[in-house]
């Protein structure tokens, strides 16, 4: 008998309403779980599919050459000196990031209520790995961004180096949106939605299509409450370098919502993650 | 001294049931009205964790589970055994953390693997192969212990021809093997297993028990094992608990407990006595029901009880709904564990019985009943070719005496199943 191997255990205490100093341990304990799950999301995509993972590719480029030819060539938006079609996908890469988070995540927990009705693992995992995903979409995109540099032999400046900033704070206001979307979508089906519509809404508000110089003076700061103006303008500061400036006011205001997001969307997905199995 | 693994104190598990209100009373109700009401209770909700109910006269409180408390050691094989909704599931989904209780506390020491659902997390579009890492993921296995067990889980499942072939392909016991292969390799301190050998064929269901037995005795760990197989439990399980309505009504040893559940709603019965079945847990079309049953040996001497070798007389009240030829009325004995000893069935006579409309009483006899002394379970069933009008499982307990010793005054001695009749030439 292997007594020594189930010798002492640590104790582990099931209590109502108890708070779970435990929980942050378990995310630990169960990070394989993250890999895992973004990783079967991303296989299975892609199974029995002829092109596979060029899919991944077509998608961002079809909808850059739409944007540009759109936005840049019938609608004449300025571009501020830059190609136009970087300019687009300078701020269709983040877009398309948080877009995608958004949708994934706030489905993520309906779409596996098998697995949370019948194991336990954090909650927190299943919104979180959909990010993951949508991440992994994003770095492939961004080897189209590569491509077009390369095409229009642009060369951005020193200030390339800030965009993994820029990068964090785009996943911060994604996983807090999506944290939200998730918990409400679970108990009201109405996000189910919603959600879409919030997505294609975002897609004109935000400067994605067109750069945020074009926005006058006075709905500036109104205009910067939305978290992606801040990530977008970030972005292509970055990415753009030169003529391209950065609204410190509208993005600070920005980059303060994204915070409040996140740790509020980490407290209500948290507070109501034990009544996820009674309701889903 | 083997000590506790798993300790429950007080669990009750309790979720709020809402009925449809009274729609009449919202059309009358101004538009204004309706908005504000719903925005208050929207905001209430979303600030509200539901766990503290919020009072609705149209909702009602179910206790799942009402104030349970035991103890298991380690090395244990308990099985949980009770009716449909007794409780069981929500048990142990609290005890491997999925819902969280209402009221109580638990105490656990070491890691809980459940098997609460065959192939948990099994993509039908992802191979075998891939499968086997995600479902062990899933339960909490890291990805160097999955590599680690790898070839023991694809030889335990037997398909390892078919490993690198999408899983939506697999027929239902590939399914099934495949993924009780991966949860029995988990390597738990307590293993919790729910119903889930209900599907699968005689020699997969062997194997898992087996296993399971091995893993309790040669490793040491703890198994909690819900079946409604009473065969399985009693070949794996050395203590029972038994659950009814959410409430613990036994916890004993197997023997004792498998024949509390298998004894039905009824104690034990005399004869000559009207015993009421109208209301008993039945399955059938319900067109023709027993409503009550009599029964008697006719020997005044051992107060008209049953006993070994004698005749036995049974008079049935039936109701039917409509005037009817019944092709079979059977009546069986059972024993403790739920094989069925004796089938007095009509249809081994070919005689058919005619039964009117409304209250009819049919008389029976078994000339010579077979049985030892012991106490058996009665069941009672009604059909004719194409249809089962009612079939009641376990109606009673009835008590099978020993004629000879009663009227000597001595205790019978309970050896095999069946008597037969003896006389020395």
């Amino acid at each position: 008998m292997n007594d020594q191997n189930i010798a002492v255990q640590k104790e582990l205490v099931i209590e109502a309403g108890r708070t779970e100093k435990q929980y942050w341990k378990d995310l630990w304990r169960y990070r394989e779980l993250f890999y895992f799950l973004a990783w079967r999301d991303i296989l299975v995509r892609y199974k029995q599919t002829a092109i596979g993972i060029i899919w991944a590719l077509i998608r961002p480029f079809l909808t850059m050459v739409v944007f540009t030819v759109v936005f840049g060539q019938l609608a004449k938006l300025p571009s501020g000196g830059v190609p136009y079609p970087i300019l687009v996908f300078a701020g269709m890469l983040p877009w398309q990031f948080f877009a995608n988070s958004l949708s994934e995540c706030s489905n993520s927990l309906v779409g596996n209520a098998n697995l949370i009705s019948k194991v336990y693992f954090p909650r927190l995992i299943v919104p979180t790995s959909a990010i993951i995903v949508s991440f992994v979409d994003f770095m492939i995109s961004g080897i189209i961004l590569l491509a077009l540099m390369a095409w229009y032999t642009f060369i951005p400046d020193w200030r390339i180096l800030t965009l993994p900033l820029f990068i964090l704070i785009a996943t911060a206001a994604s996983m807090g949106a999506g944290l939200w979307l998730a918990a409400l979508t679970v108990q009201y089906r109405d996000f189910r939605f919603i959600v879409p519509f919030i997505v294609q809404f975002g897609l004109y508000i935000s400067p994605v299509g067109f750069s945020s110089s074009i926005v006058p003076e006075q709905w500036r700061l109104l205009y910067s409450i939305n978290p992606m103006v801040g990530v977008i303008d970030g972005f292509r500061w970055a990415i753009l370098g030169g003529e391209s400036k950065l609204y410190l006011p509208g993005f600070s205001l920005s980059l303060a919502f994204v915070f409040v997001l996140l740790w509020s969307g980490i407290w209500y997905f948290r507070k109501m993650e034990r009544t996820f199995v009674d309701v889903i | 001294m083997a000590e506790t693994v798993l300790k429950v104190e007080n669990l009750t598990k309790a979720y709020t049931i809402s009925h449809q209100g009274e729609s009449s009373a919202t059309y009358s109700k101004s538009l204004r009205e309706s908005i504000s009401k719903g925005a208050k209770a929207i905001s209430q909700k979303l600030l509200n964790s539901s766990s503290k109910e919020i009072l609705n006269p149209h909702s009602e409180e179910f206790l799942a589970l009402h104030d349970i408390s035991f103890e298991i050691k380690q090395g244990d094989r308990v099985g949980i055994v009770g009716r449909n909704g007794a409780g069981k599931s929500t048990l142990l989904k609290i005890l491997s953390r999925v819902v969280e209780p209402t009221k109580g506390k638990i105490t656990i020491r070491g890691r809980v693997a459940s098997l609460l659902e065959v192939g948990t997390g099994f993509h039908p579009e992802l191979t075998g192969r891939e499968n086997i890492y995600l479902n062990g993921a899933i339960l909490g296995m890291t990805k160097i212990e999955i590599r680690k067990s790898f070839d023991e889980i694809v030889a335990f499942s037997e398909v390892e021809k078919f490993l690198d072939t999408p899983v939506k392909r697999y027929s239902s016991g590939m399914y099934v093997r495949l993924a009780f292969a991966v949860a029995a390799h988990l390597e738990p301190e307590i293993l919790i297993v729910d119903e889930v050998l209900a599907v699968g064929d005689m020699q997969f269901q062997k194997k898992c028990l087996g296993k399971m037995e091995d893993v309790s005795q040669d490793e040491g760990r703890t198994v909690l094992f819900v079946s409604h197989n009473m065969n399985a439990i009693q070949r794996l399980c050395s203590k029972c608990i038994m659950l009814d309505k959410g409430r613990l009504v036994g916890f004993s040893n197997t023997q004792d407990i498998v024949f509390q559940y298998m004894s039905g709603d009824f104690g034990k019965t005399s004869p000559t006595e009207w015993i009421n079945i109208e209301s008993l847990r039945r399955s059938g079309s319900g067109q023709v029901r027993f409503i009550a049953i009599q029964y008697s040996s006719l020997d005044e001497s051992v107060n008209f009880y049953p006993y070994s070798n004698g005749a036995i007389n049974f008079v049935l009240d039936i109701e039917s709904d409509e005037a009817r030829n019944i092709s079979r009325l059977s009546v069986v004995f059972y024993d403790r564990a739920g094989t069925k000893l004796v089938n007095a069935d009509t249809i081994k006579i070919g005689q058919q019985i005619f039964l009117s409309k409304g209250r009819n009483q049919v008389k029976l006899r078994i000339d010579h009943l077979y049985l030892n002394p012991d106490i058996y379970i009665l069941g009672l069933f009604l059909a004719n070719p194409d249809v089962v009008y009612d079939n009641i499982e376990s109606a009673f307990e009835i008590e099978v005496i020993d004629r000879v010793t009663e009227s000597l005054g001595m205790k019978p001695e309970i050896d095999g199943v069946v008597s037969c009749d003896l006389q020395i030439l």
